[in-house]
């Protein structure tokens, strides 16, 4: 009996507790809300990002004091990879000044698509989400700057094509296509498809459930049909398990290629030495060897005010692409700063800045990462930002970029990009806005 | 017409190929035994206190990240079974002195929450400890591949196929010639007479939850293998339920034979229908395979028979 | 003292037999539902409006919890009717929420299937073919999503009748998967989009947007003015400011519409003749619409189970072959409980997706882990209680939330995020235990025990 009344009385205690004010929002700071993943299926992936969003953040406030003088502050929230608790977490720090959010994942982005102009928010997804939202007319608050899946997977088959040595040996050839069943694992299937009319290639689609542990149906049909390419468009277990197959039945794992969520460190451990060879898209560069990188390591972790355990994670493919997020964040903010002339910017001014976001090369190499990038350029109409795709390499160690910066198929994607985007316009009912 | 009669005769047709065919025949039937190794841990819980154990998927990842875990501090592999062993033997203990004993006589339902909430606490628990990266698991499993035929196998599915083998014949000697397997039989035919002459119930919960935690350790080597150990280890469970109920709860030769029913079942149907319908059917058709024999043994192919007083 | 039946009785046989006995029971139900229809919504505007709350933590607290919340119970009301009740354990309780859902979404689209032709450049043109008229009432989806689903419930329910107990729970993840499978390959269902995402239009009830002259309260005079009235539920709407009018005005108060948004946003302010802005539903709408369905429903099951069909399917579940000695007919009782509950899921389904989320890929919002909360609230609520089912989903959606709200006070002794996500889970867990320990019947079976207890009190001998 009093057992049942302690435990009742913790609960209350813990429930009176539970209702926090309203955080006050300080002068002169700029508020960022993360939504990570660091349990779940898919942590392996979501530690590395987040660490690297957070790492650069607290290195712009430690090495410059914040971004025009304002100090960054930010409030990471744990979303689990799921839709429902990430509706609680974008609730939750609303009211704490966001002006921007990094959904990362396909559900909360398209959940929170819909409400981003009446709540001034705007979304930047990196590398992920809804392609046609690109189309920055029809969606003038979210941002996929700087490629898409549709950008990539063209850019895929323009590599795969250099290889074979030019675009007209691709008539005949056999492509399959390994993908997470899910909204994210099926975006560049229309793409592919249109291409496969275009170039002749014939291509197969092997669906794989989540988690994707057992992929030995899989597996089988390429045994059976055996493609000279395979595309990998996984995430979580399902990439280390799909690599480790396709060693065991001995396929050359030079011809395949991963999605840029299918191409970090974790993904090969498993296999470890027998995944050499394995290919990856990515948009940015691999490995530490930048100035920006030994510095944060200097200036954060040598200072001892890191992240607990983060250190490891400097230079691999997901951390920098964090970092990646996090430089798009503070840039487009320090390009509002400067349009507006204010300090702390709001929703409407984080939007504009994103929206104008230009990094050139010499901006790239400013910031310490020389050659790490193309130049970006977001514009009114196209929010993708041109960014062009790199194919990496797994030595058996760590990633190597193989392959020159590849332009995507625009000619091709953009006007899939724009009859999608306008079909959802007439579906909800939106007017474009025009540019000009 | 003929395309009709080409769907359905699909899993058969791929036999064209004999060396095809046959593949997806190996491949099926070891898929299915790495399914009953989860499967195992399951019927031997329920065997002895009617639990359905939720929580055994969770097991298997807690019982192969600590092995991964000593094994990357560098513990040499033989101390790291050994010590993770150790590790299961204690978990059975306090499962048993702070949840099993108080839910005595409890409805079968009331003790499946449990187990959830079991589950949740421990999968928390495990990746505190060790971390949510995926961690490689080598204990000397052999890799590669051979080709008899020119039908190729993996030498990871015969290994399991293998160590199946082993532990099912090992837990058939426990069960049939020790006294504790006696005891652990009379336990799960009736608990009060078991009680009435003797058996002390907690030990047997111990040894019960002790050796299901070990057929963990074994399916968590297996599949850790293959994809590294990470929390997606405990979503195979889901994989072994359909498994668990065309073989019977109560039965370990079910286990088995339910495994290679199941998994050849569904290799047969992803290969031979899923083309024609977009792909990744072999999830929810193991399940309506295994329901469709349901129809006719409503206790599973090796339950024990549901007898219904009024 | 206060809680007690002492010269309460009834003189007909049908005042005997209503639904509340005590007085105090009644009037505490409607104090209840007056606390919940008028007394939060009203009094978590005007603490807004006082300044007192910030006006974004009113809204996470209707779109992050009571809507949610409300779904939940909705969900877990209709899981009960068949586990509480009919004693039949289902873990396809998402994949039928997600049927809802789907019929929802293609009833508010018109039906759409694909034409595809290839034109003159021998491209593919798909075009999309409306079967029906768009429906935008969201009562009439709600309800539609019901008997769609209550349907694909019998259809799934008929094994119940051979195979029981914990095998017919892993028989109906068969509907989980087969379900779900199709929400991510039948194209037809997500209107054929890339991703198999799904996003509810406009809806909307009563007449929504009348332009006209308004002579009353106008800050600037004008005459001529947009009045928005109407419930704007789902979606948003585009509204074109016609020519003359200088102001947007509402004319229905604060719940409809959006529209003191409206007003304060600089793109209203802006809005001068031709010009359009977007106008969404406010969350208060969302709220109010999402209890009454729960409440009506609530209604319809307390008097479904305490009525015929009710003991039918309590005799079957305690004991089904005795129940058809006295004469039930097993087959028919069961599906029936199949497709009461079916309906009850497709309309928290719909909730979903139309109060909740808005957009969701159906594969990722349907998926087990649903299922299975679903049914931890009803177990850890008390199976075969109303009550419990509303206690549950309060205990499985809520404590989460508490939780994540104490979490700044941890995160400062731990640095590491995933360390207090992780002692999360951990406390989660151990409450689940700590619960079922301490009370095996639920949460229902301790508020009878107060009840029983202030009967009592302060004089219990």
């Amino acid at each position: 009996m009093r057992l049942k009344g302690l435990t009742l009385g913790l609960a209350a205690a813990v429930a009176a507790t539970g209702i926090t004010a309203p955080a006050v929002q300080a002068e002169e700071t700029q508020f960022f809300p993360f939504f990570t993943y660091r349990t779940g299926p898919y942590a392996p992936n979501g530690i590395p990002s987040a660490n690297g969003m957070v790492d650069y953040m607290n290195y712009v406030n430690l090495k410059w004091a914040g971004v025009g003088g304002v100090k960054l502050v930010w409030e990471e929230c744990e979303t689990g990879y799921n839709t429902k608790k990430g509706v609680e977490c974008y609730e939750r720090t609303k009211g704490k000044g966001t002006t921007v959010v990094f959904p990362y994942s396909t559900g909360i982005t398209y959940k929170l698509i819909p409400n981003a102009a009446r709540d001034k928010i705007s979304i930047l997804t990196v590398g992920y989400g809804r392609t046609d939202a690109s189309d920055g007319r029809v969606f003038p608050w979210t941002f996929t700057t700087p490629t898409t899946y549709w950008s990539q997977a063209s850019a895929f088959i323009k590599y795969i094509g250099a290889q074979e040595g030019g675009m007209d040996k691709l008539k005949g050839k056999k492509i399959a296509l390994i993908y997470h069943n899910s909204a994210y694992g099926k975006e560049p299937i229309r793409t592919l498809n249109l291409l496969e009319r275009k170039f002749g290639y014939k291509l197969t689609t092997l669906a794989v459930n989540h988690p994707g542990q057992e992929q030995k149906a899989t597996w089988l049909q390429i045994r059976r049909d055996r493609p000279d390419w395979i595309l990998l468009w996984g995430w979580g277990v399902m990439n280390q398990v799909s690599i480790k197959e396709a060693t065991n039945i001995g396929f050359k794992m030079d011809r395949m290629i991963g999605v840029w969520w299918s191409g970090a460190e974790q993904d090969v451990v498993p296999t470890g030495d027998a995944a050499k060879g394995y290919k990856a898209g990515t948009f940015h560069a691999a490995g530490r060897d930048f100035p920006l990188f030994k510095d944060i390591k200097k200036v954060v972790y040598d200072a001892g005010k890191g992240l607990p355990g983060g250190e490891k994670f400097i230079g691999q493919v997901l951390w920098n692409r964090g970092v990646v997020n996090s430089i798009f964040a503070t840039e487009a903010m320090a390009t509002a700063q400067k349009q507006y002339g204010v300090k702390r910017v709001n929703g409407d001014q984080m939007r504009w800045g994103l929206e104008n976001l230009h990094i050139t090369a010499e901006r790239w190499a400013e910031l310490g990462l020389k050659g790490f990038m193309q130049p970006i350029k977001n514009t009114c109409a196209d929010h993708e930002g041109n960014g062009p795709v790199l194919i990496q390499q797994w030595d058996g160690k760590k990633w190597n970029i193989v392959s020159d910066f590849i332009t995507p198929m625009r000619e091709v994607v953009r006007p899939l990009i724009e009859k999608s985007a306008a079909a959802y316009a007439k579906k909800q009912g939106i007017t474009p806005r025009t540019c000009s | 017409m003929g395309e009709i009669l080409e769907f359905i005769f699909a899993p058969i047709l791929i036999f064209e190929s004999w060396r095809f065919g046959m593949e997806v025949v190996i491949s099926g039937l070891l898929a299915g035994v790495m399914y009953s190794l989860v499967a195992l841990g399951f019927v031997l819980i329920y065997k002895a206190s009617g639990m359905f154990n939720f929580a055994q998927g969770v097991l298997v990842l807690f019982a192969a990240l600590n092995l991964a875990g000593f094994i990357g501090l560098g513990v040499p592999i033989p101390l790291a079974i050994i010590l993770t062993i150790g590790i299961m033997i204690l978990f059975a203990i306090v499962v048993e002195y702070l949840i099993l004993r108080h839910l005595v006589n409890q409805e079968q339902i009331i003790l499946f929450m449990a187990t959830i909430g079991l589950a949740f606490f421990l999968s928390a628990f495990g990746e505190t400890i060790w971390g949510s990266e995926v961690k490689k698991l080598d204990v000397g499993i052999p890799q590669g591949r051979f080709e008899p035929f020119g039908i190729q196998i993996q030498y990871l599915e015969l290994t399991a196929g293998a160590v199946a083998a082993a532990l099912v014949i090992c837990l058939a000697i426990f069960f049939n010639k020790t006294k504790i397997g006696r005891a652990l039989r009379a336990v799960a035919d009736d608990h009060q007479a078991a009680l009435s002459v003797g058996i002390n119930l907690r030990t047997i919960w111990i040894i019960v939850w002790a050796v299901s935690g070990i057929v963990a350790l074994v399916a968590g080597t297996m599949w850790g293998a293959k994809s590294g150990v990470q929390f997606s280890l405990s979503e195979i469970a889901l994989k072994a339920l359909p498994v668990l109920i065309l073989g019977g709860f109560e039965s370990i030769p079910g286990a088995i034979i339910g495994g290679l029913i199941i998994g050849l079942g569904e290799k047969l149907a992803e290969v031979g229908w899923g083309p024609y319908v977009g792909g990744a059917i072999e999830d929810w058709f193991a399940y309506i395979l295994a329901m469709v024999f349901l129809v006719f043994r409503p206790q599973g192919l090796f339950g024990e028979k549901i007898i219904e007083r009024v | 003292m206060f809680y007690r039946e002492a010269g309460q009785f009834y003189t007909t046989y049908a005042k005997d037999q209503g639904i509340f006995q005590l007085k105090q029971d009644k009037y505490g139900l409607w104090g209840l539902l007056f606390f919940a229809f008028l007394v939060v919504p009203i009094g978590l505007y005007l603490l807004v409006q006082g300044g007192v709350m910030a006006g974004t933590t009113k809204d996470y607290l209707y779109n992050s919890i009571l809507l949610l919340l409300l779904v939940n119970c909705m969900a877990a009301m209709g899981l009960n009717i068949l586990t509480g009740y009919c004693g039949q354990i289902s873990l396809g309780t998402a994949a039928f929420m997600g049927v809802g859902a789907f019929t929802a979404y293609k009833f508010s689209t018109g039906m759409n299937y694909r034409v595809q032709k290839e034109d003159n450049a021998g491209e593919l043109v798909s075009t999309l073919v409306p079967i029906l008229p768009q429906i935008d009432n969201p009562i009439a989806l709600i309800l539609l999503a019901g008997a769609v689903t209550a349907i694909v419930g019998v259809l799934f329910g008929l094994p119940s009748l051979r195979i029981k107990g914990f095998y017919l729970a892993v028989a109906t993840l068969a509907a989980q998967f087969f379900l779900v499978w199709c929400f991510s390959r039948v194209e037809w269902l997500y209107d054929y989009t890339s991703s198999s995402t799904i996003q509810i239009p406009l809806l909307k009830v009563l007449s929504f947007i009348e332009t006209g002259t308004i002579t009353f309260g106008m800050p600037d005079g004008s005459t001529k003015a947009v009045s928005v009235s109407g419930f704007l539920v789902a979606g948003s709407e585009t509204l074109k400011v016609p020519d003359g009018a200088k102001t947007i005005v509402s004319a229905s108060g604060f719940i409809l519409t959006d529209f003191s948004k409206a007003l304060s946003s600089p793109d209203a302010s802006r809005a001068v003749t031709g010009e359009t802005f977007r106008i969404y539903p406010v969350p208060e709408t969302k709220y109010i619409f999402s209890l009454a369905i729960v409440v009506v429903f609530a209604f319809i099951m307390k008097n479904l189970v305490r009525g015929r069909i009710g003991r039918a399917w309590m005799a079957i579940r305690d004991m089904d072959i005795a129940a058809q000695l006295i004469g039930i007919r097993p087959l028919a009782t069961k599906l029936l409980a199949f497709a009461v509950s079916s309906f009850f899921c497709g309309v928290a389904g719909a909730m979903l997706l139309i109060f909740y989320l808005g957009a969701l890929e159906g594969a990722e919002a349907f998926n087990i882990n649903e299922s299975f909360s679903i049914l931890f609230m009803v177990i850890i609520g008390g199976l075969g209680s109303i009550t419990g089912s509303f206690l549950g989903a309060a205990f499985i959606t809520l404590t989460p939330i508490i939780l994540i709200n104490v979490q700044p006070a941890i995160s400062d002794v731990f640095q590491d995020k995933a360390l207090v996500e992780h002692i999360q889970f951990m406390v989660f867990g151990a409450l689940i235990i700590l619960f079922l320990i301490m009370e095996p019947l639920g949460l229902s079976r301790l508020w009878q025990i107060a009840k029983e207890k202030l009967r009592q009190w302060p004089f219990p001998y």
